[in-house]
Parts: C-alpha cells; sequence; structure tokens
C-alpha cells in the first residue's frame, strides 16, 4: 500500500461516526452506610472510539456520580484489581471495550469476596487467608544459601514452565466463577490449586506430595472442585487451570490411596 | 537477584549452545558456554554496553512482587491493606510515624514508630497521560514534603516514553520502532526523517518523544475526543512477526483498543513514565533534615538514577534498595541511642489536625471541584511541564497551578460520606500532588539548562558550570510555591566525572573541576594498570565501607569463582 492509499484508508476511519448511546446498570450498595439498600442504578453515556470499563466508569464518577466505588489500579490487565461481573461474567473490566458489549451493560461486584461497597470487592483479605492456609510461599531446600556464591543452577525450561503459573494476578474472577466456591467457602479455588501446582513444579521447593496432601487432600482442596471448570473459561490470563488441577488431583489420589 | 531466587523468582535462565539474536537489526548468532548453562540469563536493554539485565520471560516485574509478596506473608508479616498514610508525626526533627487513613471505614489511626519509611513508587498522575498506575499519585513523597523538614530532591526530573498506547497510555514497547515500525501523523507522513535524516524512528528515547511533541504542536496531531495523538504503524513487519515476536503489543491493542495492528496503525503519544526524583535520603535512605525518616525506591531520590533512568534500574532498584534501606532501618531500630519516649501529646495534636482537615472537606461550603482541579493541573503538566519546556509555558504553569492550589483550599463534595468516598479521597490528595506539580514546574522553570529528561528549548545546553547540582524543594506552611535550595556535587570525589554520556549533542558547559578530576583518574588508572578491577575501584571510589556489613565483600561471578580462601 503506498501512504496515500493508507492515509484515504485512514482518513475513511476517521469521519466522524455517531456514537451509541450506552446504558450502565450498576449494583449499588455501600454496607458501611446503614441506610444503604442493594439496588440497581443506571447511568446513561456517550460511547467514544477505544472506550473500555475504565474510562466509562471514571467518566461516570467524575460527571454524574461522585460515590460510585470501584477499583483500578495498574489498568492495564497485570494487577488483578478491577475484576467484576460484566453482564454476570467474572472478567477484568479495565481490558473491556464497550464496543464489544450492548449498548446496556450490567456491571456487579464478583461474588463470594466480602464486599466493600458497589464494585468494590476484598480479594486481598480472602487471597492472604488462602495463601496462608496453603503456605503458599517457596520452601526452600536446606540452609539459607551464602547469597555472594553462585546461584543455584536451574534447568531454563523448568524455570519457564514455573513462570507460566506463576503469571496468576489474583483477581478472583476463578473463585467468582467457581460453583463449588458456592458451597464451600473454604474451598481454596483453582488460584489456590494453581498456587499449589507451581511450587510442586519448582524444585527449590523440598515439600512433598505427602506435604501438598496435608494442605488440598481434602473437599475444601482438590477433591471439592467439580469440574465445570467455569475458572478456566474465565481467567483472564488464559492459565492452564484445567490441566492443573487435573494434575494436582491425580497426584493427591495416589497419596490418599497409600494411606 | 540471587536473594530473590532463592526466594522463588523464575528468573530466565542460560541455555547452553547457539541461539539466535538481533543486533542492531541484524541476526547474530551467540553462544552460551556448557559452564554457564542454568544460571540466571541476562539480556541487552535500555542502551546499556553490557548485557546486564536479568529477566523473566516477559514479566519480571510481576513475577518479583509476587515472590516478594509470597515471602512476606511466609514471614507472616502484617500487611494493611487499603490504608494510607496522610501526615507524618513529627517535632520538625524526628519523625514518630504517620497518620493514616483507613479507606474503607474513613477512621484515622496514628501509627507510632521509631523509622518510618515511604515506599510509594512515583508521581506519574501529576500528569495527565502516563504509563504509570492509578494510584501513583506521589502521596507518600508528598507528606514528606508537607512535614516542611524533609526535602525532596530533583523533583524535576521527569522521564517520558515515547509510544504510549492513546488515550490509555499503556506503553508499547521500543522493540516495535527497533524492529522497523514507523511513526506517522494526521495525513500519514512518515515524519521523524524530517527532523532526524539519519536515525530517524530509531534516534534516541528523549529525542524522538521530542520530535513527537514538535510534529503535535505543529498541528500535525490527530484530534481525538481524548486530545490528539500520533500513530505508530507496524503493519509493513507482517502478521508473523507481530504475532510471535510482537505478542505483547499485539494483545494490548487488541484488549486495550480492539486495534489489530496487523492492519491497523496504532494511536500513540510520548507518555510520563518515571519520576527521577522523590525524598532525598543519604545512602542508608534516611532523609537527611528528619531523623527516622525513611524511603526507597521511586517514592526516593537516592541518586540511583540522576537527571535520567536506564532501562530496567527502576525494578532494580526496587529490590536494591529494599535490601539495603531495609537492613539499614533494622539497624537504626537496634541501635539504643535511637530509643524514642512518644509524646503522645504530638501524636494527638497531629491526629486532631488531620481529623480537622477531613472535617472541614466534609462539612465545609467549598464550591471547587476536586475532580475538575485535578484535571487541569494533570492539563497543565503534560501541556506545559513536558517534553519540552519553555520559560514562558513553565512561568505560565506556575502561575495557574498557585491558583489552583488555592483553589483547591476551597473544594466542596457532593457526597458527604465519612468513610469509603472516591470525591473525598480526590480532595485530600489533588491537594497534596498539586505541591509535587509545583515542585516540577517551579524546579524546572527555576533549572536554566538542559540535562538528562529535563529539555528547556531556551536553553539546550548542558550547564555544569552553573547547574552542577541537586536540586532540593521544602515546603513551608501556606506558602504556594516551594523552597528550592541547591546543593553542589564534588566532582573530585567521582569515578566517571561529568562528559559526554554518549547520547545528543556533544554541546554542553563543563565545570572548572571536570578537567582537574579526570586528569586524577587517568593518572590513577595508568598508576594502577594490571591490578585488580577492586584495587582500581577503591582507588577511585570506595564504597564498601558504605553498605551494611552483612552486603560487604565480593560476589562469585562466573568468570571469578570464588577460591577457598575469597569465599572467607
Amino acid at each position: 500500500m503506498t501512504d496515500t492509499a493508507v492515509q484515504a484508508a485512514h482518513t475513511a476511519d476517521a469521519a466522524p461516526v455517531a456514537h451509541r448511546r450506552l446504558r450502565f446498570n450498576i449494583l449499588r450498595y455501600n454496607p458501611q452506610d446503614t441506610g444503604s439498600v442493594p439496588r440497581m442504578q443506571t447511568y446513561e453515556l456517550e460511547e467514544a472510539d477505544g472506550m473500555t470499563l475504565f474510562i466509562a466508569l471514571n467518566e461516570i464518577k467524575e460527571k454524574q456520580d461522585p460515590s460510585l466505588q470501584y477499583d483500578f489500579v495498574c489498568r492495564a490487565g497485570i494487577c488483578g484489581s478491577c475484576g467484576m461481573l460484566i453482564n454476570g461474567r467474572p472478567t477484568l473490566a479495565c481490558r473491556t471495550l464497550t464496543k464489544n458489549l450492548d449498548a446496556e451493560i450490567t456491571l456487579a461486584p464478583l461474588p463470594f469476596f466480602e464486599l466493600i461497597g458497589d464494585l468494590s470487592v476484598d480479594t486481598g483479605k480472602w487471597m492472604r487467608g488462602m495463601s496462608e492456609r496453603l503456605e503458599g510461599w517457596l520452601h526452600a531446600k536446606g540452609p539459607e544459601p551464602d547469597l555472594r556464591r553462585l546461584e543455584e543452577r536451574m534447568d531454563p525450561a523448568v524455570a519457564d514452565q514455573v513462570y507460566e503459573l506463576d503469571r496468576c494476578i489474583e483477581c478472583g474472577c476463578c473463585v467468582a466463577g467457581c460453583g463449588t466456591a458456592r458451597m464451600r467457602e473454604d474451598f481454596v479455588g483453582a488460584v489456590g490449586l494453581n498456587r499449589v501446582a507451581r511450587f510442586k513444579i519448582d524444585p527449590r521447593d523440598r515439600r512433598s506430595d505427602e506435604d501438598y496432601y496435608e494442605v488440598i487432600g481434602d473437599d475444601d482442596g482438590v477433591f471439592g472442585c467439580m469440574s465445570m471448570l467455569a475458572c478456566h473459561d474465565v481467567c483472564p490470563k488464559n492459565l492452564p487451570l484445567a490441566t492443573q488441577i487435573a494434575f494436582m488431583r491425580r497426584k493427591m489420589v495416589a497419596i490418599g490411596w497409600k494411606k | 537477584m540471587r536473594e530473590l531466587a532463592a526466594w522463588g523468582v523464575p528468573w530466565s535462565r542460560i541455555q547452553q549452545g547457539d541461539r539466535e539474536v538481533i543486533i542492531n537489526s541484524q541476526k547474530v548468532t551467540i553462544t552460551e558456554r556448557a559452564e554457564a548453562q542454568g544460571l540466571v540469563a541476562q539480556r541487552d536493554f535500555g542502551g546499556t554496553k553490557k548485557w546486564r539485565t536479568c529477566y523473566v520471560s516477559d514479566g519480571t516485574g510481576h513475577a518479583m512482587l509476587q515472590t516478594v509478596s509470597d515471602q512476606a506473608i511466609g514471614a507472616s508479616i502484617p500487611v494493611h491493606e487499603r490504608t494510607e498514610a496522610i501526615a507524618l508525626i513529627h517535632d520538625g526533627s524526628r519523625c514518630y510515624g504517620a497518620i493514616v487513613r483507613n479507606l474503607i471505614t474513613g477512621e484515622l489511626v496514628a501509627y507510632v514508630a521509631k523509622a518510618t519509611a515511604i515506599a510509594t513508587g512515583g508521581a506519574g498522575r501529576i500528569y495527565r497521560v502516563t504509563t504509570n498506575a492509578v494510584i501513583c499519585e506521589g502521596i507518600g513523597t508528598a507528606i514528606a514534603l508537607e512535614t516542611g523538614v524533609a526535602t525532596l530532591g530533583n523533583m524535576e526530573a521527569v522521564q517520558f516514553h515515547p509510544t504510549g498506547i492513546f488515550p490509555a497510555g499503556i506503553l508499547v514497547t521500543e522493540g516495535c520502532r527497533g524492529d522497523g515500525g514507523l511513526l506517522r501523523d494526521v495525513d500519514g507522513h512518515r515524519f521523524m526523517p524530517d527532523y532526524e535524516p539519519e536515525k530517524k524512528e530509531l534516534a534516541s528515547r528523549d529525542v524522538v518523544s521530542r520530535r513527537m511533541e514538535e510534529h503535535i504542536g505543529k498541528g500535525k496531531g490527530v484530534q481525538s475526543r481524548f486530545g490528539e495523538h500520533l500513530w505508530l504503524d507496524i503493519t509493513l513487519l507482517g502478521e508473523r512477526h507481530i504475532k510471535h515476536n510482537l505478542r505483547e503489543v499485539y494483545e494490548i491493542c487488541q484488549h486495550f483498543m480492539g486495534v489489530d495492528p496487523v492492519k491497523d496503525w496504532i494511536p500513540v503519544r510520548p507518555a510520563q513514565h518515571y519520576t527521577m526524583g522523590g525524598v532525598r535520603t543519604d545512602h542508608t535512605g534516611e532523609s537527611a533534615t528528619l531523623k527516622g525518616l525513611f524511603a526507597a525506591g521511586e517514592a526516593a531520590c537516592w541518586d540511583m538514577h540522576g537527571f535520567n533512568r536506564l532501562g530496567g534500574n527502576s525494578v532494580a532498584e526496587t529490590v536494591v534498595a529494599g535490601m539495603i534501606v531495609g537492613e539499614f532501618i533494622a539497624d537504626y531500630c537496634d541501635r539504643p541511642e535511637n530509643e524514642v519516649d512518644v509524646p503522645m501529646g504530638l501524636v494527638h495534636g497531629f491526629l486532631r489536625t488531620e481529623q480537622a482537615k477531613i472535617d472541614a472537606l466534609i462539612n465545609g461550603r467549598g464550591s471547587e471541584s476536586g475532580d475538575a482541579i485535578r484535571q487541569r493541573m494533570q492539563e497543565i503538566m503534560t501541556s506545559k511541564v513536558g517534553i519540552f519546556r519553555r520559560g514562558e509555558d513553565l512561568a505560565s504553569a506556575v502561575e495557574e497551578l498557585q491558583q489552583l492550589l488555592v483553589k483547591s483550599r476551597n473544594i466542596g463534595l457532593r457526597y458527604k460520606v465519612r468513610g469509603a468516598n472516591p470525591e473525598l479521597v480526590t480532595a485530600y490528595r489533588v491537594q497534596k500532588m498539586l505541591k509535587l506539580a509545583l515542585c516540577v514546574a517551579y524546579g524546572a522553570h527555576t533549572r536554566t539548562e538542559s540535562r538528562g529528561a529535563h529539555f528547556r528549548q531556551d536553553f539546550p545546553r548542558r550547564n555544569d558550570a552553573e547547574w552542577l547540582k541537586r536540586t532540593l524543594a521544602t515546603w513551608k506552611g501556606d506558602d504556594t510555591l516551594p523552597t528550592l535550595a541547591y546543593e553542589p556535587l564534588d566532582i573530585g570525589r567521582m569515578e566517571l566525572p561529568p562528559g559526554w554520556r554518549g547520547y545528543g549533542a556533544k554541546d554542553y558547559i563543563d565545570h572548572p573541576d571536570t578537567p582537574k578530576r579526570a586528569a586524577e583518574v587517568e593518572a590513577l588508572k595508568q598508576q594502577l594498570a594490571g591490578q585488580s578491577r577492586f584495587a582500581v575501584q577503591e582507588a577511585l571510589l570506595p564504597y564498601a565501607a558504605k553498605l551494611p556489613k552483612s552486603l560487604q565483600g565480593r560476589n562469585e561471578r562466573i568468570d571469578e569463582m570464588f577460591t577457598n580462601e575469597a569465599a572467607k
């Protein structure tokens, strides 16, 4: 394509088009305010090119309703703060484009987690509790290494595999979409099982399958999963959650059988 | 890096044998030695000569953060989420902790401490267009400034990146241009060759950013509802290259703009990227003027960066400062002379003052909008205190920011709730952010030279004779401007006296001490020729004694393996 042809193509694109009028139905409730009752509230807004829910919600808050609560931090899809139900589906609001949605959009907070207010939930508190229960940190082999000496070597392919599971951003979408979590409030969720799988394949961790069985070898762990796998479908990072859960279940069944 | 490896970071590792890399747009084969197999890999990054950047696939920062957070949980370190410090408790010479607001309940709590550390990152959100996260508002830096005692260093030193996607400001990598991508304007015209006939799109980061802004200034930007932008065109690279070599760029375009970069141009504009300035500290991370106050990372001016920052040095600073300053803070708390008798009257006084400020916002009859003031501040900073700086623009920015600061004392809320209240948060934060914005704008106006990322069109030369000094800003009471002072740098102690740094024009005004020190350094090097690099370092710039004891001593490297003797 010549420069002129490209220019023509883009000039045509840039011609003013009528923007849609978007209607947002947002579940409002502030548990801090004794007078507050859960209700749906509607806001209207003119769509813009490239509008994401980050842009739309900020515009609603700044121009229409300063009391609206929601969370954004990185607004680049890597911090996991903005998980919410968008037309019933748990996902990240910051990277959801309005043009991929109908003009009528329903937003609600992620279920399961403690509600802070409106679209804001406390995933952090739950994630910390989950990590404490599962001991979601590396349990190093042997004494503390001398950091002045060369680091312990690691197979490059294994390092990459660990990273693939370490990509989890703890947004909570998997738990919000989980059938088991609906019934068992102590279920560790796909986020927890993925966490354990991450340490299990890490050669630096000293824990054995028996140790992992202690923390996930029950119905609040890997045996609670009913394999409906919404977690896998909604994960914004496309983590291989179905494979990880199956992998951990196989390992844990082998241990349980011995007991 | 080794400590993080021991804690669990899945650093990318070296695979022995041949692999292909691109250096200066040329394919080159590199052969890794067998004895390097499995060690932490290092790559080329940010224009440094040595390949020295450790990385974790395409998610280095995330992997580091995850591991440090895991270790904190493993060590049972409490993290008080959704709370923010809004004032430091101090008596004019010593810091005793902070007044902290719970963002859910609105409750104020005094945290009383022997040592208080600020690690709140940069202040990118004083600009409209920034790659920074939404929470990078510089509030930690601002509360240090509001003590009137702690100083902020080099706040006018702000780095911009050429290709933030527009309008979100999310970064797309320099690799796009490295691989052959082009910048185009409103007419589809490739404009960089007009300005930089030799290097075109591949001129250095600050030069490209300046040229882009210059071109927008000439009316060649593309108009949109969110302002003006230019185009990044990588369509010529082809689908295979974009989806494989630039996978992250492809995904960002898809998720955030619904743009397919295989067929469409990407809207871009330079964006604020990094705050070199911050709470001025000594090598231990402690403020030189307010005892017991420490700062680390982007919030600090710890002198790791100067007036510009190299790629990779930002995440490196977070963990290196964490390790070094953390150790110094622990030592500080252990020393008997740092015991404190907490003056409870003082603590209550600060608590009352902060509560009164919040009450005034909630109950007051103010008429100004916090959001409107904030937007105007961001607009001024981006349009007048950005990449290109001119005396008259800076003067008008300083003038209007002062007016905004005065207005911000009269903010009224529509939503008068004490607990979770985004409007209240914006109100008290914008009052603080304006002070930082004024430190940047006023510092930039006063510094009549160009240095690193600070570029004055009316003073394009670096002027070491007059400006080889650190800017120190303090804030007095109800002033509408910071008080600036300058701290000269001692060339006589430098390992690398100021010279041409390998980019930009070789056109600067030398400091009178530079030739003398340069000759000294040269003589020392000749004198010590043939001696170990450690002996040379010791003669030029000894630093071991400035590290915490546990971190002194050499590190083993693949070409400098320890014998049993050296390991002791």
